[in-house]
């Protein structure tokens, strides 16, 4: 579906840079990233790995002292490219809203509680223009595609909702302008897990509903896994591997995609395989030299500790940054693969 | 490890640990000091009944607010019922503490008996102090007699079996100098050293990167098996239940709304849940198989937890639940015995019940809950 390659958004070696008195600390490193139109791309990383700031980079949205470089097209179905970077306030302004929307983690912090539901989307309406009228009508009808009671809902103080009614009004609202892009930083995290799958199939709905394409950035690989139509995984502030969610499940080419499905508990895989990874991640001021997923690779040999890896290709859709990628399979066996396997026989 | 015996091990003997009976908690809410009506009851805990055996692995699920943690503290005598009992091998512990009646265990040995890790290691660890201080006070406090170089001798040989090596680099430390992993292990090395009974884990690894939930969850197998402790293991990821809970062979609890609504073996909830509920919570919990189909419609007519404060009459789930007809919103089902240790508050366990002729609830169509009318099976 995606192989033909119909970019909405394109990031072209993004570099964010925080200078600090103890170093330069390098927080996103020369990133690469396609993020086809209509599609879900999921984005995957530990805490501290700069998956957080690279959905800020996406916005041009990285707070100061931090210096973003490198070159962030997004194509829009009817006008000409627009350059991210070299954008004014102004357009910064018109198209953070209404063709990129962005939902952070934590609704409350994201809403002003001294203000109605209400009060937010007709603020949000009028700030940009839009009719009220018609704008409310599309809100009450994205509140009700969310499981919510509109009017309840639109009365209400953020603090009187609940966790998860207060995550789906924020998402009714970064919609309500009807962006093209949203761009969600887990968006579900501190969520009852229930409430995180609920979300997440009303989310589907709402792409295919509002022809959206989505960013969905989390640390929750299994979460995300359930949605995505292509994955890609940061490790230590770069992308390491990217591919179909399915390559990625099936045939994760990376050793530290591998060995981040082996360690996720699961309930269809065996007890007995499940192991956590060695090691800890890298300080972003000291980033191991060559590849830096070497100090804890099972595979890493001298030309890893040397030369920083390149992308290879392992399919079409499919590429990953290492130099033993053909190896990992091997090296680093699935635990869910013999699971899988029994529970095809008892079906 | 032959993991299925434990329990039923357990349940063989004649008397459990920790025993619940019909325990419930009511929290009440006043609404101001001129507020003279009356005030609201939060049911946190009502009506359970559970028996903790020795070295036995109870893990508690639900969503949060329904109680999982308010169970598992009245579990351990942390929290005063406001009805029901709990007992201590045999002992009332709340008539230990007030010394009603004949106090056969005091309650002094009950406390040191039953012991807490909390979620958040880093706020439950004093920040001006060592580790060696912070794990040295239990010591002093229930072991006065000890000499300072065994009690020394004795810190380092815990933090040493919970992996922290060189022991008396880490003795050194100070709190904020230690990852969350080594906080949570010393929280597990400090209610470890009162050579507790029942240690409660609420929420332990819950708050630790994906990648060391599960050695954190190995140490404290480990540590089990080597100092014969009994665990509640709350958590609200069914994955990390399923984990801690079937590796020693102990049984999963599912709470909803204050009640528990179906207890048994670890591999039972999982594989073959029997509560609608325990299928709804089974569905939200993510699995890696590839090729399994996208997310489908939640199982669920409403994705929102009714208020704790009024909770639906009857069967408390019937608001939310697919399966829900008439009769569940009338009467509130008992407890059926599925099968050894194995207990289900649903009418659906019975085939005789006039649940089966009771019509279907049929939802305000504006709710969307008429999509989930047909929830399949």
């Amino acid at each position: 579906m995606h192989n033909t390659s119909d970019p909405i958004l394109e990031l072209r070696n993004t570099e964010v840079v925080f200078e600090m008195s103890r170093g330069v600390s390098r927080v996103l490193d020369n990133v690469d990233l396609n993020i086809q139109r209509g599609e879900i791309l999921g984005i995957v990383g530990e805490s501290g790995s700069g998956k957080s700031m690279l959905a800020s980079a996406m916005l041009d949205a990285v707070v100061d002292p931090g210096v973003l470089s490198g070159q962030i097209t997004y194509y829009p179905d009817d006008r000409d490219p627009v350059n991210v970077l070299g954008l004014s306030d102004e357009e910064l302004r018109r198209l953070r809203w209404e063709d990129i929307s962005m939902v952070f983690q934590g609704a409350m912090s994201s809403f002003n509680p001294t203000m109605s539901v209400k009060g937010h989307f007709v603020e949000t309406l009028e700030a940009h223009d839009y009719d009220r009228e018609e704008g409310m009508d599309r809100a009450r009808q994205l509140l009700a595609d969310l499981y919510l009671d509109p009017e309840r809902v639109l009365q209400s103080y953020p603090h009187e909702l609940s966790g998860g009614m207060r995550q789906r009004a924020l998402i009714a609202l970064s919609v309500v302008l009807e962006p093209d892009v949203l761009v969600m930083d887990e968006p579900t995290a501190a969520l009852d897990l229930l409430m995180q799958r609920s979300i997440l199939s009303l989310l589907e709905g709402l792409k295919e509903k509002y022809d959206l394409t989505m960013v969905f950035i989390t640390h929750d690989l299994p979460l995300v896994a359930e949605l995505a139509d292509r994955m890609s995984v940061m490790y230590a502030f770069e992308l390491v591997e990217k591919g179909s969610t399915e390559e990625i499940l099936r045939n994760a080419a990376h050793p530290y995609t591998r060995a981040l499905l082996n360690s996720t508990p699961n309930l269809d895989a065996p007890l007995s395989e499940m192991r956590s990874i060695d090691g800890s991640a890298p300080d972003p001021v000291n980033v191991p030299e060559g590849c830096s997923y070497h100090p804890r690779c099972p595979l890493a040999d001298e030309q890893c500790t040397a030369e920083s890896p390149d992308f290879h290709q392992v399919s079409e859709t499919h590429d990953v940054e290492c130099f033993h990628w053909e190896d990992a399979s091997e090296a680093i066996p699935f635990n869910i693969e013999q699971a899988t396997a029994e529970e095809g026989e008892v079906q | 490890m032959s993991s299925e015996d434990t329990t039923e091990m357990a349940a063989g003997q004649s008397e459990p640990l920790v025993s619940l009976e019909d325990v419930e908690v009511h929290f009440e809410e006043s609404q101001g000091i001129f507020d003279f009506s009356e005030p609201e009851v939060v049911r946190a805990v009502d009506g359970v009944d559970l028996d903790i055996f020795q070295e036995d692995v109870v893990a508690l699920v639900g969503e949060s607010g329904c109680g999982k943690t308010t169970l598992g503290k009245t579990c351990i005598g942390l929290q005063r019922p406001t009805g029901g009992s709990v007992k201590y091998r045999g002992q009332d512990v709340w008539d230990a503490k007030d010394g009603k009646g004949d106090v056969e265990i005091p309650y002094k040995d009950i406390r040191r008996s039953l012991q807490i890790i909390h979620q958040d290691p880093g706020s439950s660890l004093n920040p001006n102090r060592r580790v060696m201080k912070i794990l040295e006070a239990p010591l002093k406090r229930w072991q006065s007699q000890m000499s300072a170089g065994d009690r020394r001798g004795q810190v380092l040989a815990m933090l040493e079996e919970v992996g922290m090596t060189p022991p008396d680099d880490y003795a050194g430390r100070y709190p904020h100098q230690l990852s969350g992993g080594e906080k949570q292990r010393v929280a597990l090395v400090r209610a470890l050293l009162m050579d507790p009974d029942l240690i409660l884990a609420d929420e332990a690894v819950s708050a630790l990167d994906v990648s060391l939930r599960v050695e954190m969850m190995d140490l404290m197998l480990d540590l089990q098996d080597k100092f014969d402790t009994s665990f509640v293991f709350v958590s609200h990821d069914l994955s990390n239940a399923r984990y801690f809970a079937a590796h020693s062979g102990g049984r999963i609890g599912v709470m909803y709304l204050g009640e528990l609504v179906e207890i048994g073996p670890a591999e039972k909830i999982i594989n073959n849940p029997q509560h609608p509920y325990t299928k709804v919570l089974r569905w939200a919990t993510p699995d890696l198989a590839p090729g399994s189909e996208g997310s489908d419609k939640p199982p669920v007519r409403k994705i929102d937890i009714p208020d704790p404060q009024n909770p639906p009459p009857g069967c408390r789930f019937h608001t939310r639940c697919p399966e829900a007809r008439q009769v569940c919103m009338e009467q509130t089902p008992p407890e059926y015995e599925t099968e050894k240790l194995h207990e289900t508050k649903c009418f659906r366990e019975d085939d005789s019940h006039e649940y089966w002729s009771s019509p279907q609830i049929t939802d305000d169509a504006d709710e969307g809950g008429d999509l989930y009318s047909e929830a399949d099976d």
